[in-house]
C-alpha cells in the first residue's frame, strides 16, 4: 500500500497572531512553525500502517525552502520520502491542484490530509484534491482501517459518528482520533539522523491558477471587562443572563 | 441568474441553520438585484423558507439520498446551481456542509470561501470577510471566479425575516452509481441530545472537575438548559470524555449564544475555538485564570459548590418562566 500524507507548515498553536504591511501579510516574526496538528494525527496513523501493514509513506508539502525543517520532521518521524512542491501556497484550490499532480503521478492508494490547516482554516484542500483526481473522499475522519482494497472509516458528524466503507484510492480529511494525542511521536536522534539521508525531492510547480486571494486581515475588537458575580449571588447571574444577555 | 442556497434538513425537517443561510442568501440577492432559490433534499414542509426571503424551492426527493452522501449531495446542488444559473451558492458550515462544499466547488469551477461571517462587498470585485487563525483574526478574501461558493459560519448572520411569496418545484437530478461509491454502514447519533454545532447553549468543563466521575452535575446543568456538553482538550486527551466533545483550536469550534466554562483555565487554543460564542460565562476557583479576560460573566468559586446551586436556581427560574 502506498500512502501520501499532505503536510501543511503552520504557526504553532500558541503563536501570537499579528499582521504587517498594512495588515496584508501574516507577521512571521518570532513564530515557530510546526506540522499542522490535523496532519500530524494523519501522519502518525500512516506510521501505524507502515509498521503493521508494510505500507510505504511519502509526505508532500507546497511551499518554499523555509518549509523544509517541517517536512524533515515528518521524515524523522518515519516517512520514507518527501516531496516539496516549490511554490508559495496562495489558496486552497492552487494547493489542491499542485498536490493532485504529485498524487496522480505517485499512484497512491491512500492520501491523508488534515481536515483543515490551523492558519487559514479553509478546510477545502482534501476534498478538492479528491475530486480533482477522481478518488473517494471522507472528511472529519477519526478512525481508519484498511483491509486489502477496502477502507473502513469513522467520521465525526454533528452530534455523533458514522461508519463508512470505501474502495481505494481514498483521500481522507483527518483529525484527532485517527490516533490519540499520546501516540504522537517526537523524533528521536536516530530518526533525525536518518531523515538527513532520506530523499527530499524538490518538485517543479505547475503554477496552477488561484480562485481566491487573501486581501487583508484584522484582529478581533478587544474584549470588554468581565462582570464578576459573587458565588453566593447566583440569582444575579441568572438575572444578567436573562435580562442583559438574553441568553436564557 | 439567482443566488442558490442549500437548506439542510434532518428527518424531513429543515434545520435552524437552513433559515440562517436563507437569510444570508437573501441579503446577497438584494445586493445583486436578484432572487433566492433554495434546494432541499428529502425535506417535507419547506413553506417556512418564504419567511426568510426564498422565492423558489427546488425539492429533491430520492430514496438513495436518505443518508447523507457528500458526493451525491454535492452533485444535486451542482445540478440545481446550473439549472438556476446561480452566480453565488451558499451553504452552512455544518459538518456535512463542510464535507460537501469543496466537492461542489470543483464541480462548479467556483472559488470557495469558508467560515464567512458577513455579507460580501461588491464595490471592488467580490470580497467576503471570514475568520482565520481559528478566530484569532478576520480575513478579507476576494473570489475571482464567475461562480462563487460561500460557507456561512454558524450564528454569524442570524435569522432575518423578509417575507416573500414562494413557489415549489420538484427537481430530479441525475445521479449515477459513481456518486454512491462510499457506503454508510452505521450511524451512531445521540438523538436525545443537541449537538455542539446546533446548540444555543453549550456547557463545557475542564480539568477542574478532577475526574470523569464528577460529570454528573455538568450533564444535569446541560439538561436544565437544553444545552450540549463539551470539554477542554486535556479532558478529552485523558479519556475522561469523548473526542467529539473537545472544543478549541484542534477540536470543534463553538458559536453558541451562551457558553459556560466550568473548571477550564482558558488556554489560548481553547479561547480561540470558542470565541465566536456570543456570551461566555466562566466558573473557576482561580481568579487569575486567563478565561476571566475572555469571559462576559465570571464567578470565582468552586465548581463543586457553585454548579449544584446553579442547577437548583435554574430549575426554579425555568419553572417560573415557562
Amino acid at each position: 500500500m502506498k500512502i501520501l500524507v499532505c503536510i501543511s507548515h503552520v504557526p504553532d498553536t500558541t503563536s501570537k497572531i499579528n499582521f504587517t504591511e498594512n495588515d496584508t501579510k501574516f507577521d512571521t516574526t518570532g513564530v515557530q512553525y510546526v506540522i499542522n496538528p490535523n496532519d500530524e494525527f494523519g501522519l502518525t496513523r500512516a506510521m501505524w500502517f507502515k509498521e503493521k501493514q508494510g505500507a510505504s509513506v511519502d509526505v508532500v508539502t507546497v511551499g518554499g525552502k523555509d518549509t523544509e525543517p517541517t517536512i524533515r520532521k515528518a521524515l524523522a518521524i518515519g516517512a520514507d520520502t518527501a516531496h516539496r512542491i516549490d511554490t508559495e501556497p496562495l489558496d486552497g484550490f492552487q494547493v489542491a491542484k499542485e498536490l493532485a499532480k504529485v498524487a496522480k503521478d505517485g499512484e497512491y492508494d491512500l492520501i491523508i490530509a488534515g481536515r483543515e490547516s490551523i492558519d487559514y482554516n479553509g478546510g477545502m484542500v482534501p476534498g478538492m484534491l479528491a475530486k480533482l483526481i477522481g478518488a473517494n473522499f471522507i472528511n472529519t475522519c477519526v478512525s481508519l482501517e484498511i483491509d486489502g482494497e477496502t477502507a473502513t472509516a469513522v467520521r465525526e458528524i454533528d452530534g455523533g459518528k458514522e461508519t463508512l466503507k470505501s474502495s481505494l484510492p481514498l483521500v481522507i480529511g483527518g483529525q484527532k482520533g485517527l490516533v490519540e494525542e499520546s501516540d504522537l511521536k517526537i523524533p528521536n536522534m536516530r530518526g533525525i539522523m536518518m531523515a538527513r539521508k532520506k530523499p527530499l525531492n524538490v518538485v517543479e510547480p505547475l503554477s496552477a491558477e488561484t480562485q481566491t486571494e487573501a486581501k487583508s486581515f484584522r484582529k478581533p475588537e478587544p474584549k470588554g471587562e468581565v462582570t464578576l458575580v459573587d458565588a453566593d449571588n447566583l440569582d444575579k447571574l441568572i438575572d444578567l443572563l436573562h435580562n442583559e444577555a438574553k441568553a436564557i | 441568474m439567482s443566488v442558490l442556497v442549500y437548506t439542510e434538513s434532518e428527518n424531513g425537517k429543515l434545520k435552524k441553520a437552513a433559515y440562517e443561510v436563507a437569510s444570508f442568501a437573501k441579503g446577497i440577492a438584494d445586493l445583486m438585484g436578484t432572487s433566492v432559490t433554495a434546494v432541499t433534499i428529502n425535506a417535507e414542509n419547506v413553506d417556512e423558507l418564504k419567511t426568510y426571503g426564498v422565492e423558489k424551492v427546488l425539492k429533491v426527493s430520492h430514496d438513495k439520498l436518505s443518508k447523507f452522501n457528500a458526493d451525491a449531495y454535492a452533485e444535486v446542488i451542482t445540478q440545481a446551481s446550473k439549472k438556476e444559473e446561480a452566480k453565488v451558492v451558499v451553504v452552512s458550515q455544518s459538518t456535512n456542509a463542510k464535507y460537501l462544499a469543496p466537492l461542489l466547488s470543483v464541480n462548479l469551477d467556483a472559488g470557495y470561501a469558508s467560515n464567512v461571517v458577513a455579507l460580501p462587498k461588491l464595490e471592488d470585485g467580490f470580497v467576503v470577510e471570514r475568520t482565520a487563525f481559528t478566530n484569532k483574526a478576520f480575513n478579507m478574501t476576494s473570489i475571482s471566479t464567475d461562480v462563487k461558493v460561500l460557507g456561512l459560519s454558524n450564528n454569524a448572520f442570524g435569522l432575518k425575516e423578509n417575507e416573500v411569496s414562494l413557489s415549489e418545484e420538484e427537481f430530479s437530478p441525475e445521479l449515477t452509481d459513481d456518486n454512491f461509491k462510499i457506503n454508510v454502514e452505521s450511524v451512531d447519533k445521540n438523538k436525545d441530545k443537541v449537538s455542539i454545532a446546533d446548540a444555543e447553549v453549550v456547557v463545557s468543563a475542564g480539568r477542574g472537575m478532577k475526574g470523569p466521575e464528577n460529570w454528573g452535575m455538568i450533564e444535569e446543568l446541560a439538561d436544565v438548559l437544553g444545552a450540549a456538553t463539551a470539554c477542554s482538550k486535556p479532558v478529552s486527551d485523558m479519556g475522561w470524555r469523548s473526542h467529539g466533545e473537545h472544543v478549541g483550536q484542534t477540536g470543534k469550534p463553538v458559536a453558541s449564544n451562551l457558553y459556560i466554562a466550568i473548571g477550564i483555565s482558558g488556554a489560548i487554543q481553547h479561547l480561540a475555538g470558542i470565541s465566536a460564542s456570543k456570551n461566555k460565562v466562566v466558573i473557576n476557583t482561580d481568579p487569575e485564570a486567563p478565561f476571566f479576560k475572555a469571559a462576559d460573566y465570571g464567578i470565582v468559586g468552586d465548581a463543586f459548590e457553585v454548579v449544584p446551586q446553579l442547577i437548583e436556581k435554574l430549575k426554579e427560574f425555568k419553572a417560573n418562566n415557562s
